[in-house]
């Protein structure tokens, strides 16, 4: 009996720390403590996971930023693993925030970090280290001269909050631009207005798509023509959404994209499709390879790719001799309304993930705020279109020097880059950023996949009318999972079958209540035996 | 020792006339196509957008992944025996691709597109069919500077014989990862070779052939000045860029 019974404690006891085990890993890591002080005894090795343009002055830059950091900070070590899309990073922390092994520094989307926060205590909330005495913005055991919080750009830093919380801080910023062919579009009999409608684009671009008889454009005089072509048609119609005030979703989560105003702006699109003016980058290819072969009157497409356009562009994918000499002229997107601008903020923001050492988390946080630094800010910009997100860069006496110098060559100075970063800096109040919340990426490449659809379908000669929207609707609806959406709980994820881990430690506690009973009934029939004997 | 050198010789022959059999007979027997579905000639023929329906035999396969909607799909370079077919981003199921080996026979449903100059079927569905062949390279060197002749073979398995490699950026690297350095190993590999006195720029596919093979380790063997065979596939962007999946320096 006394074996039964040990036996009896001994699986409780395995059951119960079993079942701590499992309540542990479901938990997730523990909320993050901000350390008293950081331990420079000690040796911290963290990871870096960057993105690039595909621009080698970038991973320069980012080479240079490692090993200042680390000669300031001795004790730490950063690697950096290279990028060149957000898609592969967000699908890389995806897979890695269930093996435990994410990156300790990450440059990444809002949209994308929405997703991570399903996870408990996965992605840091900073807002306590912004305002840490010795470690936070401009604190003062910092050993590089960052920013104070207040001269992070407020619209930029507002970008970087989920729920309430700041969840990033912001890298870099950019905004779309329109690229134009200048040359083209007066030899079309235009002129180009400040601010550029999207009747103006439609109109010359379908000016622009007449050709001969054997198939040769009266504009550029060959056999190739796309005016208009988008490079990010998510952006496109988001854009086009806000400009038209019309629904896109809330900040709650609720879709609303499904309207008619959507179904008004691809029928546009679809006309304009038929007339062989406007083409996407999935469909056709870069912009900045038509707009530079002559090719294309209208290029769209981010500021940090301003470097790939214009007859003088510093990178091309294309052979310089199929480059055509024309006078590139930048502006805003196009607008329905010009009294009232609305383009979209984008770019890298950086976000820490959580560790079982919070000393590994402070030194990740010293990592990403010198990101901050001047030095790294203005470097960084300057690569592409790109604006600092710090007002204490942004007014720095070199940076000011950059961009007063615009035109000056056709490399660091080349004029289209600076222009597209000026574009940003003289309209951050025109500036708009979608609702975050997890699935709101599915709802961005949802709304983009519409455009790309009806395109596709439009050049396939398939009949695009309100039927045709109708089960576009239904299909993206479907495929993006938009409708599997639980709307009265934005920020929290489809839950899906258990974790294992959760269905071990249910398991567990099961099991460990039926040991319980199981013995609490032999030692009752125990006692009554041995009451039973007594009598 | 006569007789037994005799013997050996006799076999090998014999060997060597049933391998060119073989090889003949694959190469030689003109691929007949079942019904509804088009020649090469007809293909080629067929207008950009339009729904095209081949039959083919898988070449080489590249990065079978799943998007965010679930959607399985991979890219195969593939050829019959009169020219060569891309499939960009074929919906297909890991078991599927996992059959999808170099010969396999399949036929297949999309529509034609060109992105980039690449001439490709994309939004393509397929059926896998009784039939084998592999394709031998077919030598581009002599028409390389030839673009026009050169797009006639686009997307075949080709080879380019005795090329210099040049300096593939100003610093004298002999490759580059990612097309101007901005990558890490793992990444593309850039590199340039000559012949006739033009210079191409030809590329290590890391989704096809990536770290580790034999071709991405020998490209980062290579020196500037070695002279060099090769062997891959004839990719379009905006210009010649073929997939290197051999090299052999000389």
């Amino acid at each position: 009996m006394r074996k039964t019974k040990a036996a009896a404690i001994a699986v409780a006891a395995v059951c119960l720390v079993s079942s701590l085990a499992s309540c542990h890993g479901s938990r997730g890591m523990n909320e993050f403590v901000i350390p008293e002080t950081f331990d420079e005894s000690r040796q911290y090795e963290i990871t870096f996971w960057a993105k690039n343009d595909t621009n080698k002055t970038q991973t320069a830059i980012y080479d240079k930023a490692i090993s200042d950091f680390e000669a300031l900070y001795p004790n730490i070590s950063v690697n950096m693993r290279l990028y060149t899309d957000y898609g592969r990073i967000y699908n890389d922390v995806i897979t890695n925030i269930s093996t435990g092994t994410t990156p300790n520094v990450c440059i990444t989307y809002p949209d994308h970090i929405a997703t991570y926060l399903t996870g408990t205590n996965v992605v840091i909330p900073l807002d306590g280290l912004f305002v840490d005495e010795k470690y936070g913005l401009g604190g003062s055991e910092l050993r590089f001269d960052g920013p104070s919080i207040d001269e992070i750009i407020p619209q930029f830093l507002g970008e970087c909050a989920i729920g309430g919380s700041h969840y990033a801080i912001p890298y870099m910023r950019s905004t779309e631009a329109l690229y134009i062919n200048k040359t083209y579009v007066e030899k079309l009999g235009y002129t180009i207005p400040d601010i550029v409608t999207w009747d103006f684009i439609w109109e010359v671009s379908d000016k622009a798509a007449e050709k001969d008889e054997d198939g040769t454009y009266y504009v550029n005089g060959q056999k190739v023509m796309i005016p208009f072509i988008y490079k990010s048609t998510d952006n496109m119609m988001i854009q086009m959404l806000k400009q038209k005030d019309a629904g896109y979703s809330n900040k709650d989560g609720e879709i609303l994209i499904f309207n008619d105003t959507t179904k008004e702006l691809l029928s546009e699109i679809s006309k304009h499709v038929e007339n062989g003016a406007f083409s996407t980058f999935k469909i056709s290819s870069y912009p900045g390879n038509f707009l530079n072969a002559g090719q294309c009157l209208f290029a769209i497409d981010s500021t940090a790719g301003a470097t790939w356009m214009g007859s003088h562009a510093p990178l091309s994918d294309i052979h310089e001799s199929k480059f055509v000499e024309f006078e590139t002229e930048v502006r805003m997107i196009p607008q329905f309304d010009p009294s009232s601008p609305k383009m979209i903020s984008q770019g890298p923001s950086v976000c820490i993930f959580n560790k079982r050492d919070p000393g590994e988390v402070l030194a990740s946080w010293l990592f990403a705020q010198y990101l901050l630094t001047n030095e790294v800010q203005t470097a960084y910009s300057e690569t592409e279109g790109y604006v600092p997100v710090t007002s204490k860069a942004q007014e720095s006496p070199e940076y000011k020097d950059y961009l007063s110098r615009m035109g000056e060559d056709d490399q660091l100075h080349y004029d289209v880059k600076i222009r597209a970063a000026k574009l940003l800096l003289e309209n951050v109040g025109s500036t708009f950023v979608t609702p975050v919340y997890n699935g709101s990426a599915s709802l961005r490449d949802a709304a983009g996949q519409m455009i790309e659809n009806t395109v596709k379908s439009v050049r396939r000669k398939e009949t695009v009318d309100d039927a045709y929207f109708d089960k576009l609707f239904s299909d993206v609806n479907s495929l993006y999972r938009l409708d599997q959406r639980n709307t009265g709980s934005a920020g929290r994820a489809e839950l899906g079958p258990l974790p294992a881990a959760s269905k071990a430690l249910l398991i567990s506690l099961v099991t460990v209540w039926i040991v319980i009973g199981a013995y609490y009934i032999i030692d009752e029939r125990k006692k009554k035996k041995m009451l039973n004997q007594r009598n | 020792m006569k007789k037994l050198t005799a013997l050996i010789l006799v076999l090998c022959m014999a060997f060597a006339v049933a391998a060119c059999g073989e090889a003949k007979s694959d190469a030689d027997t003109p691929d007949v196509k079942g019904e509804g579905v088009m020649t090469y000639a007809e293909y080629v023929a067929a207008a950009l957008d339009t729904e095209v329906t081949i039959e083919t035999y898988v070449q080489a396969k590249q990065g079978w992944w799943t998007d965010d909607q679930g959607v399985s799909k991979a890219t195969f370079y593939t050829q019959d025996k009169e020219g060569a077919y891309f499939l960009y981003n074929m919906p297909c199921s890991e078991e599927e691709y996992s059959k999808l080996n170099a010969g396999t026979k399949i036929k297949v449903k999309g529509f034609k597109s060109e992105w980039a100059g690449e001439v490709e079927i994309i939004d393509a569905t397929f059926e896998i069919e009784e039939g084998s062949y592999i394709a031998s390279a077919f030598d581009v060197t002599s028409i390389l500077a030839d673009e026009n002749a050169l797009k006639a073979h686009q997307n075949e398995f080709v080879s380019f014989k005795g090329m210099t490699v040049e300096p593939a950026n100003d610093e004298g690297a002999a490759y580059l990862y990612s097309y101007d350095g901005s990558g890490a190993d793992g990444d593309d590999l850039y590199f340039k070779v000559s012949v006739g006195g033009n210079t191409y720029t030809f590329t290590v596919e890391s989704y096809l052939c990536g770290a580790g093979t034999p071709v991405y380790e020998a490209v980062k063997g290579l020196s500037v000045g070695q002279t060099v065979d090769m062997e891959g596939f004839l990719y379009w962007y905006e210009g010649v860029n073929p997939h290197i999946t051999s090299v052999v320096v000389k």
